[in-house]
């Protein structure tokens, strides 16, 4: 998504070592897909409105809204950086580091006592 | 001796595909650890490695297991509203909790948050999944991407640890019950007199 992280080809261990796209794009994606959960968690329980459109199968609630609507953007994102980073060598030490972030902020937004308090 | 289909399907998510999913991520994590970062050039032979792919399948496997069987099975019985006049609330699980002072937290704080933060498992195990067999033991070659797996797949272990603990809980206070009835042995003893 970001050019600003992508290189050029690095030398790195050997001849045979993959390009590091692959997994920059599925842990970025999974960081992204986290946060998102957090956020729709809380944006479905502040939200009537919203409450009601998550709620995609009844007898679940807007449970199933929230993380299906969070899957859908994991696997969105996943399959975009995928296409686009498959084949580069990306800044791994800071996309680890943003996919560390958005993972402990989705991990602190479906704690209920942060959400009551936003 | 009988269960209830309701009180089986609890069973399956939470030992069957929970506590299973537990008991296998705190192996994954040290093997993949382990297969990852040791500084010797080949540790990890092609049968381990092929091993520790099947193993994180599984784990995959069991993880959305877990959430989907709570979110579409469980979860629907537990928050089931009572139809106006019922006599008893403990078909009704939530509504059970959520009628005394004392258990009310075991729903507001414990199974809100289980809801949600257990859905962080699938995510991150499915991750490192793919990026281990994409990788293998190439992964010692890329340190931070290495890091940060493993720190998905710890967050994953305490996310399927939280939703085990509340879930344990919640089922101790207001066990999801009823359904059809599945008799699993005759007691001889009593048929005999």
């Amino acid at each position: 998504m970001n050019a600003s992280v992508e290189t050029a080809p690095v030398n790195t261990a050997s001849p045979a070592t993959l390009t590091n796209g692959s997994a920059a794009a599925a842990i970025l994606a999974a960081g992204i897909g986290s946060f998102a959960l957090g956020v729709l968690a809380v944006a479905g329980d502040k939200s009537a409105l919203l409450k009601g459109w998550f709620t995609f199968y009844k007898p679940t609630g807007p449970l199933s809204g929230v993380t299906t609507s969070a899957v859908v953007i994991w696997l969105f994102c996943w399959g975009a950086l995928q296409w686009r980073w498959r084949k580069s060598t990306v800044s791994a030490g800071r996309i680890s580091v943003i996919a560390l972030v958005l993972l402990a902020l989705g991990l602190i937004l479906t704690f209920p006592p942060i959400a009551d308090f936003l | 001796m009988e269960i209830t289909v309701r009180s089986l399907w609890t069973l399956i998510h939470g030992f069957g595909f929970g506590a299973l999913y537990l008991l296998a991520c705190s192996g994954g994590i040290l093997e993949l650890y382990r297969s990852t970062s040791s500084p010797s050039p080949s540790p990890l032979t092609p049968r381990h490695e092929i091993f520790l792919r099947v193993y994180l399948i599984t784990m995959v496997v069991l993880a959305w297991g877990a959430v989907l069987s709570g979110a579409y099975i469980v979860y629907p019985w537990y928050r089931a509203v009572p139809p106006a006049g019922a006599a008893s609330s403990l078909l009704y699980p939530q509504h059970l909790l959520m009628s005394s002072p004392s258990t009310i937290g075991w729903h507001s704080l414990g199974m809100e948050w289980k809801e949600h933060v257990s859905w962080l498992a699938p995510i991150s195990i499915t991750m490192a999944a793919y990026v281990f067999i994409r990788y293998g033991r190439d992964l010692r070659n890329h340190r931070q991407l290495r890091a940060a797996v493993l720190s998905f797949a710890l967050v994953s272990f305490v996310a399927a640890g939280v939703a085990g603990f509340f879930g344990a809980m919640i089922n101790k206070n207001a066990p999801v019950q009823g359904g059809h009835t599945i008799q699993l042995s005759r007691n001889v003893e009593a048929l005999g007199k």
